[in-house]
Formats: C-alpha cells, structure tokens, sequence
C-alpha cells in the first residue's frame, strides 16, 4: 500500500506527520478490533472519505485497491468457508479499509517527510548508541525498495519464461533473491557514494 | 581545479585457496584536467579506478587523495568533494519519486524540509526534469533515469563528478543528451566510458588494459592507441 505522494494543500496533507500517523493507528486498530459485519462497510466510507479529503486520484485508490483486492477475496474466500458468509464480507471490507487508510497516509505525506518524522522519535535511541537518521532512512527505503523489487520479480519471472522454465520454482527464486541480494548491495554504494550515512 | 592523486594505489582482491588478484596495479596518477575519460575493455580495471576516487573501493595498498583529502582517512570530506554517478540508475535513485529522491541527497547539506523541497525543485528544473518532479522514478524512460540520477549527485554541489559508463544502458540520443550534460559541467568530470566520441570531447584520455594504465594523454593519441590495442586482439 505504499502509494507514491500527491503534492496538495488539503487538510490531510497539512496536517502533522504524527497526527496522521497516530490516526492511521487508531483507524486501523479500530477496524481490526470492531467485531462486526455492520461496522464493517461504515469503515469503508470512512476510509473512501479520508481518501476524496485527500484527493487522491481516482487511478490511485483503484490501483491501491486492486493490489489489496486479491488477498482480501482470498481471505474472505477462506473466511466464508470457515465462518459463514457475514464474517467472509467483514474480512474483506476491512482489509480494503486498511488499505485506502495506508494509501491516505502515503498519499499525503513524503518519504522525507515521513524521515523526519522517524527521526526525531527514534531521537532517545541516541542515549544506546542507534543513530536516528538510519534507523529512520532504513524505514523509508525499505519502503523505497518495494517497487524496485517487485520490478526485479517481473524481469527475473519473464527471464524464467523465456527460458521455458515457467513451472520449475528453482528457476525463478534462486535468480530473485541474488539479484535482490545484488541490487541491495549496489544501491548501499551509491547511498554510500552520496555521502548518506556518513 | 580539484586535484586528484593516486599514489602507487592498487587494489587486489582475494582468491579463495588461490591467494590474491590484482584488478588495479600499482598506478600513480594526477588528474587537474577539467574533463577526464577513462576506456578501456570490459574488466580492464577502469570501474575499479573510477570507485578509487570517492573511497567505494579502499586501495590496498597505495594512496588516493582529492585535494589532499585521503579517500579512507577522510572518506567522509571526500565525498563531499566528489560526486559519483553510476552505471544503471536503477540502483541508484532510492526513493519513490524524482523530488523525493534528490531531496534524499539535500538531507545533509540543507536543513528544514521546505527548504529542501526548494532546492530539489530547483535541481530538477535546472535539469530538465521540472514536470517529472512528482513522478514515480520507475515510469521515467532511460534517459531521464541516469538525468535524475545525476541531478541528485549534482544537488550535493561536488567539486568533481565521477561518471561509470553512464551511457552504456541509453540509446543514441539520450548518449548524447547525457553526455552534452555530462560534458557541460563546471565541475571537474572522470567519465569511465566505451563510447570513444565522447571520450574525444575530453582534456585528457587514460587508458586502462589489463588492470595498468597503458596510455595516458591527448585524445587523439590515446583513442589511437586503444583502437590499435584493439585491433591487435
């Protein structure tokens, strides 16, 4: 659900870091901790609302939510099975609120914004020795990280089908996870060569 | 004119049970020119001397400085002085969006995030890169990939910018528009390269072969001599 930032003037994008952050926890823990089907699609609109306030691109919550769609349908296909019909639509409604919520975070809020942030509560790790800076930056390129990984996994899968090797798993992991392993050691130089760190 | 210094410099790698490699001998060097290229084959030991100047590749034995600056005691001043600009952007721009990512190289030279996000913009536009600035760096084509890759070692303001192959993955025109870039700048350029045009453009061509500098000089004479070096294989 990390969705790239759209630059705005809305009241979610002036709002703190914190604020938001604190938010999304409260949201989130509510959507999590509410038991019941009928609260479920209530917390749907709120998300959808928090998202129009946001005004984020239309693209963007149907891109957002068709990434979390196939785990919410597989879930609720489980929970349905499971637990009945009423529990199978809870599951999925919520997963797609949690969601939207992350997508209203990360729509409205920069990486470097979010750095700060990081940075200025992780400040007590000063007193055992832990750099705020990097542990906030290790936060923010993980997060960086996903879209070029997920790039990697096309290319290693398309390599793999190429070589007609589209069944055999061995074929497409092991390459993945050396390219990944590579990639993370060439993009550690050029955050070394930019001086990040020092 | 930064003055960069090799001292004997070599790097040697070790072979597992086979003792040690040496990917860079003994070279001693000193580069005052404004732009300088580095050719040579694949392997030859032009990537490992190029990562010699901003401290990415220790020297094992040897000494490099940048404004009498040594790269591993004063690893840290020396690559405020030098940028690097590597081969395939994709490794290099970290963050999800262009402002962002050269945001990400202001964060320890500018303070307060308005602040950086002004100068980041103002990088970009001075790049060509205006309208991108909120784009995700994965839909940029190649071109304004290694462009924004170079925005962001330009935002640091270096005194040198040390460029590996920064063409080699781009088409035609985007060699050209990088390398009009490249060749642009007031800063003074290491550009590690294979295309000998833009080599030509320089002040001063070091050949690389065989882990040794083989020639060293005016563009004319050395392109000759690696095209020479070349043909005799």
């Amino acid at each position: 659900m990390a969705g790239l930032h759209q630059p705005g003037d809305t009241v979610l994008h002036r709002l703190p870091v914190g604020a938001k952050v604190l938010g999304l926890a409260v949201l989130s823990l509510a959507i999590v901790v509410v038991r019941d089907v009928r609260t479920a699609p209530a917390f749907l609109a709120v998300t959808l609302l928090l998202a129009a306030l946001a005004r984020v691109p239309v693209r963007s919550v149907w891109r957002a939510a068709r990434g979390v769609l196939v785990v919410a349908l597989v879930a609720g296909a489980f929970q349905w099975w499971w637990y009945g019909a009423g529990k199978a639509a809870e599951t999925f409604l919520d997963l797609l609120s949690l969601g939207l919520a992350a997508l209203s975070l990360t729509a409205t809020t920069s990486v470097n914004e979010m750095v700060d942030a990081l940075s200025r509560w992780a400040r007590p790790l000063r007193f055992v020795g832990i750099d705020p800076e990097r542990v906030a930056l290790t936060v923010a390129l993980t997060i960086g990280a996903l879209p070029g990984t997920i790039a990697i996994a096309r290319e290693t899968r398309d390599a793999a089908r190429a070589r007609g090797l589209d069944r055999n798993p061995r074929a497409y992991l092991s390459p993945f996870v050396i390219r990944v392993v590579a990639r993370a050691h060439e993009s550690g130089d050029a955050l070394h060569a930019r001086g990040i760190g020092d | 004119m930064t003055s960069i210094h090799l001292d004997a410099a070599a790097v040697r790698v070790p072979l597992p049970g086979r003792g040690e490699r040496e990917i860079l001998a003994p070279t001693t060097l000193t580069l005052t020119e404004q732009r300088v290229a580095v050719i040579g084959a694949n392997g030859s030991g032009k990537s490992t001397l190029a990562r010699l100047l901003n401290g990415l590749v220790r020297p094992s034995s040897g000494r490099v400085t940048v404004d009498g600056k040594d790269v591993v005691r004063d690893g840290a001043a020396v690559r405020r002085l030098v940028g690097f600009c590597f081969t395939d952007p994709a490794a290099q721009l970290v963050m999800p969006t262009c402002v962002e990512d050269v945001e990400l190289s202001l964060r320890r030279t500018v303070s307060g995030a308005s602040a950086r996000r002004e100068r980041a913009l103002a990088v970009l536009a001075a790049n060509g890169l205006e309208e991108h600035a909120h784009d995700s760096v994965h839909s940029l084509s190649g071109g304004q990939r290694q462009l924004l890759a170079l925005a962001g070692v330009l935002a640091t303001e270096p005194r040198v910018v040390v460029a590996d192959e920064p063409t080699t993955l781009l088409d035609r025109a985007n060699t050209r528009r990088i390398g009009d870039a490249l060749l642009g700048l007031t800063q003074q350029l290491v550009l590690v390269t294979h295309d000998l045009d833009l080599a030509a453009r320089c002040d001063r061509v070091v050949v690389v072969d065989d882990a040794r500098v083989v020639a060293d000089g005016d563009p004319a004479s050395s392109v000759d001599h690696y095209t020479r070096l070349v043909d005799s294989r």
